[in-house]
């Protein structure tokens, strides 16, 4: 991508802000959803090549659990929430109370999807709408898909569009994790991967103009 | 001693035995697979994108797009000896990870490459041996140009060959 060479400093720290936020929100609306406490990292903003995106994750052929969502609007992009499937077991468990719930094989049980479905809900919903106030942008969140696969099957179809421009992707990665006292009980990403255009939308609302 | 050559995403590469070449987590993406069965050469490539036409990049990577990965992917398949008329194919990939109602024809990007790819081999008239595509399922495959066997894994739909 041609646009990556004339990135700034300043420019990545504008697409943090935007990871702390997001990831912000929707930490809180986790930890008010579970009544626990959550906590989250600081923003990484990385350009990796394709290949590398998964690794991110554990690497192409490591099986995770995904919620996805394309945002439409004025900056559309993908926002994936990626976790060990043992973790999203363990909080739709919770959630739910049905102990037996697993996303080990299917047939699934079906209340669970539909509050691991609500989770993903609540938190792209959440760290969209924030990421919408901070820039004032319209953007629109799809019904969120969930897949439980190979990272790397389901990382590539956030990388469609970005593909057509280049073979490396901008990716705003933040993580949020349950604590337990010391103990960590679930952790997950979010990534951000913003369609090639978006960048300078989201520079120029936010005053930093990749000519300035 | 055999090694396994590993294909990552919009690349590709050629085998011989006892090596094996192998890509994982396809999605959307095929994984494509052309050999000479005489010569034992075999070459994979993992095709994002069904035509280069989308492409906005000053300097395209042919692996990325079906119409010109197999170009590209015969091309050194003659370089390590393989022969055109005696090319086989087989396929795997193009699933569809997640469904939406939205009409966005990305969305359906997986089908979409497996028709640019049989397309383009109907062209080349390579005819396609054994495929398996579609599903909603990411496969990680892996061949070997010896048995000329195409080793499928999924998460969910457990192990095949074809």
């Amino acid at each position: 991508m041609d646009f990556l060479q004339r990135l700034k400093p300043y420019h990545l720290d504008v697409l943090k802000e935007i990871g702390n936020i997001g990831a912000g929100h929707a930490a809180t609306a986790l930890s008010q959803l579970l009544n626990k406490t959550i906590e989250m990292s600081v923003p990484a903003v990385r350009i990796v090549s394709f290949q590398e995106l998964p690794e991110q994750v554990g690497g192409a052929e490591t099986e995770v659990a995904a919620i996805f969502l394309r945002i439409e609007g004025e900056a559309p992009g993908s926002l994936f929430f990626i976790s060990k499937i043992e973790d999203i077991e363990k909080i739709v468990r919770q959630l739910t109370g049905i102990t037996s719930f697993q996303l080990q094989s299917p047939p699934y049980h079906e209340v669970g999807i539909s509050a691991f479905q609500e989770i993903g809900n609540i938190l792209a919903g959440s760290y969209l709408s924030s990421f919408s106030d901070f820039t004032k942008l319209i953007l629109q969140p799809s019904v969120p898909g969930f897949s439980v696969d190979m990272a790397g099957a389901i990382l590539s179809y956030g990388l469609i569009e970005l593909s057509q421009v280049g073979d490396s992707a901008i990716v705003i990665d933040t993580q949020i994790k349950e604590l337990d006292g010391d103990e960590e009980q679930m952790k997950g990403h979010f990534f951000l991967l913003p369609d090639p255009d978006s960048f300078e939308v989201i520079f120029s609302v936010l005053g930093v103009g990749e000519h300035e | 001693m055999s090694n396994v050559i590993k294909v990552g995403m919009a690349e590709l590469n050629t085998v011989g035995p006892p090596d094996t070449i192998r890509t994982s987590g396809l999605g959307s993406c095929v994984g494509l697979v052309l050999y000479d069965e005489i010569r034992l050469v075999a070459g994979m490539a993992h095709v994002m994108l069904p035509s280069s036409s989308l492409c906005r990049q000053a300097r395209p990577n042919p692996a990325k797009y079906a119409d010109t990965a197999i170009p590209a992917l015969l091309k050194c398949l003659e370089e390590d000896g393989a022969r055109m008329f005696s090319l086989k194919a087989k396929l795997a990939g193009g699933a569809q990870m997640f469904s939406f109602s939205t009409g966005n024809d990305m969305m359906r990007i997986g089908p979409r490459n497996v028709e640019a790819i049989k397309e383009k081999l109907n062209q080349l008239r390579i005819p396609i041996i054994a495929e398996d595509v579609g599903g909603s399922s990411g496969r990680t495959i892996e061949f070997d140009p010896q048995s000329k066997k195409l080793h499928i894994r999924t998460v969910n739909q457990g192990t095949k060959e074809i």
